[in-house]
């Protein structure tokens, strides 16, 4: 019965302002089951690659810095609940509360690629980074996880790029009124792709950090 | 069921609160198990165990699944199930190659 009169009341406002919510919900889940699909590709080779060199991808794993690893983990854990709150203070109508939640959600996605710079930084400055002579000398093993602690940080480091720049556009439409208590299916689709992206980062999180 | 809970039953911050603390706590758990290695050789099923466990949190409180009709439901299930059966597939190739 909630269920039913929570999505009637939604359906019901959507109709008055001219928006299909079931629609553009469906769209947006519909694209981040493509998005699960082009990560689930990564993780395949990750997996069979680390079934075929587990001494070298365990010897890569100790090379990471488990510090950095949980500190981002914990920034982006905090901005899936912060995203999340900005959604619900929307619907509650606090525009103010959803706007500095919003803002903070920005703030910790940036932390988290601040972070992530360093931490690649230190990596180049060893000398590790893809097509590297002191990687291309190192064994197969220990050439593929390297990149694809690269590849797969990097393309996961875009998407949280992409996310603060759609948050930071919904920002300003919540500023403008264009999301509002009666109109928030942006918002809550922008906060869907940025849970996906904690999604992923919580599987990459063991695989690189902690499997050894 | 009252009306007022009726009509906005995601919007209770207090559930996003606990959400958050048990995704942190589940963070610290798997990061004691990894490095006091308690789980020996299972840990790599077992991080992947908890990691699912927070995917799932993130899935059901954050992104609300469970307000989602049969088809997101479906979709979500096919997608999965296609995810991992490209994964199996792909190990019983490697493996009795």
């Amino acid at each position: 019965m909630e269920r039913n009169s929570d999505t009637e009341s939604i359906v019901h406002a959507g109709a008055e302002s001219g928006i299909d919510y079931t629609g553009k919900k469906i769209g947006m889940w519909l694209f981040l089951f493509t998005e699960l699909l082009f990560f689930g590709g990564m993780f395949l080779l990750y997996s069979v690659y680390r079934a075929q060199y587990p001494a070298e991808f365990h010897a890569g794993a100790q090379e990471e810095n488990l510090l950095l690893g949980s500190i981002n983990t914990t920034v982006l854990l905090t901005s899936s609940f912060t995203i999340a709150l900005a959604i619900a203070a929307i619907r509650r109508g606090s525009r103010t509360l959803s706007m500095y939640m919003q803002l903070m959600t920005i703030l910790f996605g940036i932390c988290f690629l601040i972070i992530k710079y360093f931490e690649w930084s230190a990596k180049i400055s060893n000398g590790i980074y893809p097509d590297s002579q002191l990687l291309l000398d190192m064994g197969k093993g220990d050439i593929l996880f390297f990149s694809l602690y690269f590849v797969m940080t990097g393309i996961h480091g875009i998407h949280v790029l992409i996310g603060v720049v759609a948050i930071s556009i919904m920002l300003v439409y919540t500023w403008r009124g264009a999301v509002s208590k009666n109109s928030f299916i942006r918002l809550e689709n922008t906060g869907l792709y940025w849970h996906f992206v904690d999604i992923v980062w919580i599987y990459l999180f063991p695989l690189f950090y902690l499997v050894t | 069921m009252n009306a007022e809970r009726a009509s906005r039953p995601e919007t209770a911050y207090v559930r996003y609160v606990f959400t958050w603390a048990l995704l942190l706590a589940l963070l610290i758990l798997t990061i004691a198990i990894a490095k006091l290695s308690l789980l020996a050789s299972y840990s790599v099923i077992g991080s992947l165990f908890i990691a699912t466990v927070k995917a799932g949190l993130v899935l059901m409180y954050f992104m609300h699944l469970g307000h989602e009709g049969r088809i997101v439901k479906g979709m979500l299930l096919l997608a999965v199930a296609a995810l991992f059966f490209i994964i199996a597939l792909t190990f019983s190739d490697v493996w009795f190659r």
